[in-house]
């Protein structure tokens, strides 16, 4: 039910709003072209910053250094519950989406959807966001460099999201 | 902060590739991850223009400022420096819809028109390149994961032979919840904790 219900939901806006404008008289088609023209301009305007972000963590990723402080944090974070396996995930999620969906598919493939940590994955990257790669868009759109108490807001949302993940999924 | 985020993910990523003799990989990495970029770039060129022509259309038609009416108290009590006629009121309501809908190809043009808004307003009031409050709280809330039903995750699931794809769409619910708590519990206590301060 409630997945039917999402997957007729792009249908049924992109025809809400339509029908809804051509009933109050609207030039609908003349309308979207003046929205998509503005689309265009915000997507040119934040390619820049698309590219240096993603070259950055391009670098990091292949230099091997992830991995790395992945196995450094492996000691605290089995402290914290987290299981080990899903260290780097948590730090790749801040950083990149297409990075961390490789590393979840990872996760399906070598212990299966349904395992523990499979479901573990599945909620973590559920409620959590790409925290660098929003806050690099968003504030570099608008030239902002001083981020004052974005960064330690945005990192305890995700904290509260991944402590609640493993609390609900991962047993003992 | 970005300046030096940015700078110290390239350095440590370009030092640690030096030390561990695998410098030509990284270079590979950054050709690569430059050439994604572009392709991801085309990719939302297409469906955010797309996004942003229906979100105009019914925005012409008066659909948006019917959404933004129904969501003023949640907008009064999370943006209390946004008076009733911001401009930025709209731009965020669309955003915080078309996330929990997981429209996320909709919701980012929304969220940057928002941030866009928001800096022409303030402007004045405000010390080079600083955020404001209500800057802060939007990105914060935007990360806390808004989506209610995650699509895609449950596609993955059953693409990789999960006997129950849906399993995820109830803890993901309470996750997210409690991280969208977190995000908002966080921002008001700043903002109360300024005002009490008489600032």
């Amino acid at each position: 039910m409630i997945l039917w219900l999402s997957r007729i939901l792009v249908p049924l806006t992109v025809s809400y709003m339509i029908g809804f404008g051509l009933i109050s008289g609207r030039p609908v088609f003349d309308d979207f072209l003046d929205g998509a023209k503005e689309g265009m301009k915000t997507v040119a305007g934040i390619l820049p910053t698309l590219i240096g972000l993603m070259t950055a963590v391009g670098v990091l990723r292949t230099s091997g250094f992830l991995d790395e402080l992945g196995s450094w944090l492996s000691v605290p974070a089995a402290w914290l519950h987290l299981p080990s396996e899903l260290v780097p995930l948590t730090l790749v999620r801040m950083i990149s989406n297409s990075a961390a969906t490789g590393l979840v598919l990872d996760i399906f493939r070598q212990y299966g959807p349904d395992s523990e940590l499979g479901m573990a994955a599945s909620v973590l990257m559920s409620c959590t966001e790409t925290v660098f790669y929003c806050i690099s868009i968003y504030f570099g759109s608008i030239h902002v460099t001083k981020t004052r108490h974005t960064i330690p807001g945005a990192l305890f949302a995700t904290a509260a999201g991944i402590a609640v993940s493993i609390w609900l999924t991962v047993r003992g | 902060m970005l300046n030096y985020l940015w700078s110290f993910m390239i350095l440590v990523g370009m030092l640690w590739g030096a030390v561990n003799g695998n410098l030509d990989q990284v270079t590979q990495g950054l050709v690569d991850s430059a050439k994604d970029a572009v392709t991801l770039g085309i990719t939302m060129l297409g469906i955010m223009s797309f996004w942003c022509g229906i979100l105009e259309t019914g925005s012409r038609a008066g659909l948006i400022d019917w959404l933004t009416g129904k969501l003023g108290p949640v907008l009064d009590y999370l943006f209390p420096g946004l008076g009733k006629e911001h401009p930025a009121r709209k731009p965020i309501a669309v955003n915080i819809v078309a996330n929990m809908l997981g429209l996320g190809m909709a919701a980012t043009p929304a969220g940057l028109e928002a941030m866009q808004k928001m800096a022409e307003r303030s402007s004045d009031g405000r010390s080079g390149g600083a955020a404001t409050d209500e800057m802060c709280t939007f990105l914060i809330l935007n990360i806390s994961s808004l989506q209610l039903i995650p699509v895609t995750m449950v596609a993955y699931r059953s693409q990789y032979g999960s006997a129950d794809p849906t399993a995820v769409l109830g803890p993901a619910l309470i996750a997210t919840s409690c991280s969208t708590l977190a995000a908002v519990l966080f921002c008001r206590l700043i903002y109360r904790g300024r005002r009490f301060r008489g600032k």
